[in-house]
């Protein structure tokens, strides 16, 4: 548990002057991730909207040393980077103890880095990979990943006469992850800052391969006013949308219980994405599903808490 | 144009050698709308520091003191997260 007057003591190592769009919830959970970790850490950051925003030559708003890769390999730049440094403090060159922290977008986690991804976790680097989930790809102009939720309208799965937005579920990364083995996985968003803080901390303090899922409401995608990203990240995990959990050395524990589960509309209504779900003859069926597979990831997830808890 | 580096100038491999000069780059000049703080009115929670994207509230020793509107873009999330019964920020709209 980290306290609001404690971490503003903490030099700001994502610095002011990047270019993201007001209201961004990726450059707030950089700031967030790197408030959270203790110096010295080496951050890889792949193309997308953050290395775009953040790093446009001459200006870094990293204060922290950052790798710029190509979009497929935060995962394998972190894992030669984290081995070279085994090998400088094996060979007593170094002695400071130094973490490693690999950001992904949705787009470089979920599909186009994924094989890297998967391929460090196996070799057990250790190192912490974030992805900052914003369900697209933003940074080209809105197209469908693999993270995209059902329903929801990008420029490669618009919403019109033919399809009510995209027509199949996201991909669940976190699973995926969980199956690796890995020391420790969280899934969180940028509404619960204490929650995130708490999961960067165990996760850096563990030993071996850590993932955390980050969800990232993005005004310009997801079609909302900016100073709503607090309230729509919030709506997410209240939803059950964003199941707020972790997987803690084989255990499940769900980290965030909405006092009251909110139905699913009270999170698609205030986004343009899913607008056209209120109006399109398809829509009610649409919400129907998105709603029945909430419910069925949850009730197996209190589940997984119960019985691996 | 003519102080432009050559590439042969450039340090290899695209290193960024000043990391400070992302602060010449004074994004408050995006703003449309602007946030106004009550500094008699305000409980210092801190929730608008945590939830800024662009670390424009300016603290001191836990408490805040200002915000710094040269790099404030004026999205207004720290209007939002303020407590509803306190409501220490208010947006206006940006006049030349």
């Amino acid at each position: 548990m980290a306290s609001l007057k404690q971490l503003c003591k903490k030099p700001e190592l994502f610095s002011k002057g990047h270019r993201a769009c007001a209201g961004c919830g990726e450059s707030l959970a950089v700031r967030q991730v790197l408030l959270a970790a203790d110096q010295p850490i080496v951050t890889v950051m792949p193309t997308g909207c953050l290395e775009i925003f953040s790093s446009i030559y001459p200006h870094s708003a990293w204060q922290v040393p950052m790798i710029h890769t190509a979009f497929e390999t935060s995962a394998s730049t972190a894992s030669g980077v984290e081995t070279a440094y085994r090998f400088h403090k094996k060979m007593g060159r170094m002695k400071e103890d130094v973490k490693f922290i690999a950001f992904g977008g949705d787009g470089g986690t979920y599909d186009i880095g994924f094989q890297a991804l998967s391929g460090a976790v196996e070799r057990r680097h250790k190192f912490l990979y974030v992805c900052t989930d914003n369900e697209g790809y933003m940074n080209t102009g809105i197209q469908r990943s693999s993270a995209t939720p059902m329903g929801a309208h990008t420029t490669t799965s618009p919403a019109g006469t033919k399809i009510p937005g995209k027509k199949q579920h996201r991909k669940d990364i976190m699973e995926i992850m969980i199956a690796h083995d890995l020391a420790y996985a969280g899934q969180t968003t940028v509404a619960l800052w204490n929650d995130l803080v708490t999961k960067v901390q165990k996760a850096l303090a563990a030993d071996g391969p850590t993932f955390l899922n980050v969800l990232v409401p993005c005004p310009l995608g997801w079609q909302y006013p900016g100073d709503r990203t607090i309230e729509v990240s919030r709506l997410a995990a209240d939803t059950c949308f964003w199941p707020v959990y972790e997987f803690d050395n084989g255990r499940y524990k769900i980290n965030h219980l909405p006092k009251e589960k909110l139905a699913v509309e009270e999170f698609l209504k205030p986004q343009g994405r899913f607008r056209h779900l209120f109006t399109h003859p398809e829509g009610k069926d649409v919400i129907a599903e998105i709603q029945r597979h909430i419910d069925a990831k949850w009730a197996l997830l209190q589940k997984k808490a119960e019985v691996l808890g | 144009m003519a102080d432009l580096k050559s590439w042969k100038e450039l340090p290899c491999g695209a290193i960024i050698e000043d990391m400070k000069a992302v602060l010449d780059n004074k994004t408050g000049a995006w703003r449309s709308m602007r946030p106004v703080w009550s500094e008699e009115k305000c409980i210092n929670c801190l929730v608008c520091w945590v939830y800024c994207p662009e670390a424009s509230i300016k603290v001191e020793d836990g408490k805040m003191t200002g915000i710094d509107l040269d790099y404030c873009k004026g999205c207004g999330i720290c209007a939002a997260v303020c407590p509803k019964k306190v409501h220490a920020i208010d947006m206006v709209k940006e006049e030349k």
